[in-house]
């Protein structure tokens, strides 16, 4: 019985048949008023019409009616939550294997501008996707017009969501929640030149997806899922932020399966917003170095698929690890720069570690967020030093390779992270000459693999003082 | 556990923030933009941050200020927002200045304070509030994702007090394109007879409505918030009546038990026949409320819809300038509030007196 064939006539129709069956006995505490028969009831009149039927006897339960009528787990909490699958697009490769091959060969995804038409090319190094829209277009089979945002998204969510290969996917209650910092803002760019001239001017299509939602919904609209969808942005942190809200559906049973991540194109907005913050290196970004001079921005996107453990049991293949930790602490010192002392940061990975139970020491890795500019290395290293110390983990950012990917950075970076603990990898921190002076660490330069790895923490931190971490960990 | 909504304020096209009646008054408007009434932001802001902040900031901050006072609480446990478009203002303007300026002498302020998360930042900054803050940006949800997340931090006793608002500007630029987009009607209408004009479209609105949810039982408390569920593109109407009944089912409640049922009808023709159909079946028998025409059609509008709710309980009377017919003259202890955005996002709250 599929459940949206119901209607009130059926549902009327059916009470009345209720009525003349031995069993109205049994449900006439359900039914003490007879016009105010509810959906609940009308399953269970159903159920008892069925077994009436044939005598198949199903325990009567909450749950098993769920199961039985609407093709839908029942509500369970859940204590972890897995990572079951996992898909990247990035400057590094347009998949996992691709990325991880890069990190190997220590090969970096950064260069001049090709795709933008800006004043900054050949000025601005920045990590581009090597592909076109057009060529973004033709492997996902969307319109070339549509934001790159969504390209992206949807090349990354689909190979999660491949790679996870859930059992019986159509009967688990899914969500998917994405995060982006700028929505279709490129296709705004292209909007607002006629419009500034003349606004009855400018292609409404271009328009028409400008909010952050948008890109989410298309992507979600691609993967055919409908049980739940939202978007969260909160700049640098938005997909650390989408993947633990994911985590927490499914920790509070509202949802068995959430594809969670985020993904962002490169925009000639926010390439001239961080421009005019004086953040940007004109040469190849050096996190972590005492002589760092700023970010390169990047674009991408990155999805995990995160199950349930009920799920998770009748997955083919092992899940990768689980989200064993988070925490989303506020710097609360300033619109776009950090407190000297990293206050959010150090709230974040210490919260993180109190979710998942751990001390500092269990930490197998940090994947830094590590921008590259002076105030966040700074702070962010100031944080670490006052929860580490004396004993740090081996650490590096990424950003060294994929550049800077804003709202997709916490989902680039989870499945970094992910990978770590599945293969035992440690990634290289590249360019690295000299250690910051006010820290006595220094982050790992070679990428190491056969490694034990436990416990990985990844950062991310944002403008509006937002900062997350997460702790992924083996099974 | 029970959660409760602790307090409220709204900056609103109406005459709502810090005020002691309740929409006696409504405020009439002739066009189809609706725009917030600014309180006195200096009572909330220093005066120096008012010049640098878009409107959308000024509300918000005010709002969420004027809701903690309200509840006597000096630091929420979370910070929690929901916006669709964000911080439009900037956006544009920065936007604007970068095409204007062929990229060159750009002025950082505008990008700075361009992100969707700047209200719930700057609220933070504010309160040197360092505990977890989070921000919402799902269109016709966007409000209500920002609900469900306190809801769950709350059932996870990770925090009490948690402040969470929904908050839109409605900006030239905005205005002009949504009209183009065709959401707007094409003719001035009277806001407060919208409903009565059959023809397409509705009348753009904006403000910022916040909220202090806790979990501790107090006599200043507002109402008792039962929950919010939202879905996604119904296949049909049958979908949508099913939800309804599913979602008061889940709360041992039938509409029969519903006093009040709170919609979001806008005056568009296309839209209001969702509602039209839904009174002709599951809502056939409940009083029913209406609340776009005061504030107008916004992704986050359902927050303006949630403070009436909360209030209506609070006071036990309903707004006679909400009411679609009449209306049972017993103050109502429960409320259903039904919303969609262009029938692809829908939501349900409940509420009912403590």
């Amino acid at each position: 019985m599929k459940s949206n064939l119901v209607n009130f006539e059926l549902f009327n129709n059916e009470k009345y048949q209720l009525a003349q069956k031995p069993h109205f006995q049994i449900c006439s505490s359900w039914l003490n008023n007879s016009a105010r028969l509810s959906w609940q009831d009308y399953k269970a009149a159903l159920f008892l019409i069925e077994k009436d039927k044939n005598e198949k006897s199903i325990s009567f339960t909450k749950e098993q009616m769920d199961m039985t009528f609407d093709n839908k787990e029942a509500t369970s909490n859940s204590a972890d939550v897995y990572v079951a699958g996992v898909g990247v697009i990035s400057a590094i490769g347009n998949n996992t294997v691709e990325c991880l091959a890069a990190f190997e060969s220590e090969k970096h995804g950064i260069g001049d501008i090709t795709h933008m038409q800006t004043i900054h090319r050949n000025n601005l190094p920045v990590a581009e996707v090597k592909f076109t829209n057009n060529e973004l277009s033709e492997m996902t089979g969307l319109p070339a017009d549509i934001s790159r945002t969504t390209l992206l998204g949807v090349l990354a969510a689909k190979e999660a969501l491949n790679d996870a290969a859930i059992p019986g996917l159509a009967s688990l209650r899914t969500g998917f929640i994405s995060a982006n910092t700028v929505g279709g803002m490129d296709k705004s760019e292209e909007f607002f030149i006629p419009f500034l001239a003349d606004n009855k001017k400018g292609k409404l299509r271009n328009v028409f997806d400008h909010e952050c939602g948008s890109v989410t919904e298309a992507i979600a609209d691609q993967l055919g899922i409908k049980d739940y969808i939202t978007t969260i942005s909160t700049a640098c942190s938005s997909s650390a932020n989408s993947i633990f809200y994911g985590a927490r559906l499914i920790k509070n049973g509202l949802l068995d399966v959430v594809v969670a991540g985020g993904a962002d194109a490169l925009t000639k907005f926010t390439l001239n917003g961080f421009n005019t913050l004086m953040i940007l290196d004109k040469s190849f970004c050096k996190p972590f170095d005492e002589n760092r001079q700023g970010l390169n921005l990047g674009e991408g996107a990155g999805y995990v698929v995160l199950v349930s453990e009920k799920v998770a049991k009748t997955l083919k293949n092992d899940p990768y690890c689980k989200l064993s930790g988070y925490n989303n602490s506020n710097d609360a010192y300033h619109q776009t720069a950090s407190s000297p002392d990293g206050t959010g940061s150090y709230l974040a990975m210490k919260g993180a570690l109190r979710k998942a139970n751990l001390q500092p020491a269990d930490i197998s890795y940090i994947n830094l967020h590590g921008t590259g500019t002076p105030n966040n290395d700074s702070a962010e290293g100031t944080a670490v030093k006052r929860l580490f110390d004396p004993h740090y983990p081996p650490l590096s950012s990424t950003k060294s390779f994929t550049g800077h990917t804003l709202g997709a950075s916490g989902g680039i970076e989870a499945v970094f992270s992910a990978l770590a603990v599945k293969h035992g990898l440690i990634y290289p921190n590249l360019r690295f000459e000299t250690r910051m002076n006010e820290v006595p660490f220094s982050p790992e330069t070679k990428f190491l693999k056969g490694k034990q790895i436990d416990h990985v923490m990844s950062n991310s931190f944002g403008f509006g003082g937002n900062c997350t971490s997460l702790i992924f960990s083996k099974i | 556990m029970k959660i409760y909504i602790r307090s409220s304020a709204a900056v609103s096209p109406q005459n709502t923030f810090e005020n002691i009646e309740f929409l006696t008054e409504p405020a009439e408007y002739f066009g189809t933009r609706l725009s917030a009434i600014d309180p006195d932001y200096s009572k909330f802001i220093d005066a120096k941050a008012i010049r640098r902040m878009s409107h959308v900031i000024k509300m918000g901050v005010a709002s969420a200020k004027a809701c903690l006072n309200q509840g006597e609480v000096e630091m929420p446990g979370a910070i929690i927002t929901g916006t669709a478009f964000g911080c439009l203002d900037d956006t544009v303007s920065f936007l604007n200045r970068m095409i204007e300026m062929e990229e060159e002498m750009l002025p950082p302020t505008a990008f700075i304070q361009s992100t969707h998360n700047t209200v719930a930042a700057q609220i933070a900054l504010l309160l040197k509030c360092h505990n977890y803050n989070s921000t919402f940006v799902h269109k016709g949800v966007s409000f209500e994702s920002a609900l469900l997340d306190a809801v769950m931090l709350l059932n996870e006793n990770e925090a009490d007090n948690i402040l969470v608002g929904g908050t839109e500007e409605l900006t030239d630029a905005s205005f002009t394109i949504l009209t183009r987009l065709g959401l707007y009607k094409r003719w001035p209408v009277d806001n407060l007879s919208i409903f009565n004009t059959s023809s397409k479209g509705s009348i753009g609105g904006e403000g910022a409505v916040f909220f202090l949810l806790s979990n501790k039982e107090n006599t200043d408390n507002l109402a008792e918030f039962k929950g919010v569920q939202t879905f996604y593109k119904p296949e049909n109407i049958e979908e949508v009546e099913r939800r309804i009944v599913l979602f008061l089912e889940q709360h041992n409640l039938t509409i029969e038990d519903i006093d009040l049922v709170i919609t979001g009808k806008n005056g568009d023709l296309k839209n209001d026949a969702v509602y039209d159909q839904l009174n002709q079946s599951v809502f056939s028998n409940v009083s029913l409320a209406n609340f776009k025409h005061l504030c107008g059609e916004y992704p986050t509008a359902s927050s303006f819809g949630l403070w009436l709710a909360a209030n209506i309980i609070k006071r036990g009377e309903v707004p006679a300038v909400t009411i679609e017919d009449e209306v049972n003259t017993d103050p109502p202890k429960k409320i259903l509030i039904y919303n969609h955005y262009f029938n692809t996002y829908h939501s349900l709250m409940l509420l009912t007196a403590c």
